[in-house]
């Protein structure tokens, strides 16, 4: 399990820079969902089937789906590519890749100071989530619920001046 | 089996976040822009999982369906928007959007 554990995190880190760095659309999506398959792994080694299942239904499944039409649907043609190789210049990376390391470092050198804590062997069912979920964590599935209907009705709202636009140029 | 240090996850978690934070602070496609949010929310979920791994709760696993629930609601109203600036703008350039209009 340990070894499951270390492998699925190096493919989840390569593939997660890999997405980041391709200048094709497709390819950074596809890129992403092998990470989030991998990732997917990492929370069924930790005990975590149930949340393991819903990364790859709905993240690897739903959004990255969602992701790859709206890349169909942009359809930029072949000039795309040559862009995005034009906005990614090497020279570009070096100050935010910096940044975000420092970050990382102090991240890092923060969890460490912590003590050495193993994770616990257990196993969190779908049963004792659906429990914690529905008895004390009501009100955040009432909130859920309220936050997936504005990004509904915000979402058919920014799509529907689309439609106005085109029609009315 | 034996035992995964929690500070690995949390470790993991952190290099994930941080590669999607280097992804928002370069890239200037909006869609990169959206993905590589999905990776910093994924990472976010990915420590409250771990967290919730270590004291043996399902409560960490109750905050990464949330932030699983977030995620969904923002790449919907972010494509859309994506969508509008594609049309109006004939380009997946963030920048070219920078100029309000009234």
């Amino acid at each position: 399990m340990t070894t499951t554990f270390y492998v699925s995190a190096a493919v989840a880190i390569i593939a997660t820079a890999m997405a980041v760095t391709r200048s094709h659309g497709v390819h950074a999506l596809l890129y992403l969902i092998v990470s989030f398959l991998a990732v997917a792994m990492v929370f069924f080694v930790m005990g975590a089937p149930f949340i393991a299942a819903l990364e790859v239904i709905i993240y690897a499944g739903a959004i990255m789906v969602l992701f790859i039409f709206a890349a169909m649907m942009f359809n930029l043609g072949q000039q795309a590519v040559p862009q995005e190789r034009q906005w990614l210049k090497p020279g570009m990376w070096i100050i935010p890749s910096l940044l975000a390391a420092i970050l990382l470092a102090q991240l890092i050198a923060l969890v460490f100071a912590g003590g050495g804590r193993n994770l616990a062997a257990g196993i969190a069912t779908p049963r004792e989530v659906g429990i914690a979920l529905f008895a004390p964590y009501l009100l955040g599935v009432e909130l859920a619920s309220l936050l997936l209907l504005s990004g509904l009705v915000g979402a058919y709202h920014i799509g529907r001046h689309l439609r106005r636009s085109d029609a009315t140029p | 089996m034996t035992a995964i240090p929690m500070e690995y996850g949390l470790v993991l978690a952190a290099v994930l976040f941080a590669i999607g934070l280097a992804g928002v602070l370069v890239r200037r496609n909006i869609i990169f822009l959206l993905l590589s949010i999905e990776i910093m929310l994924n990472a976010s979920g990915l420590a409250f999982v771990v967290a919730g791994s270590r004291w043996n709760q399902p409560d960490g696993q109750v905050m990464f369906l949330f932030i699983l629930t977030t995620a969904a609601a923002e790449v919907a109203v972010g494509l859309a928007l994506a969508l509008r600036l594609a049309s109006r703008f004939k380009t997946l350039d963030v920048d070219a959007a920078s100029k309000m209009q009234g």
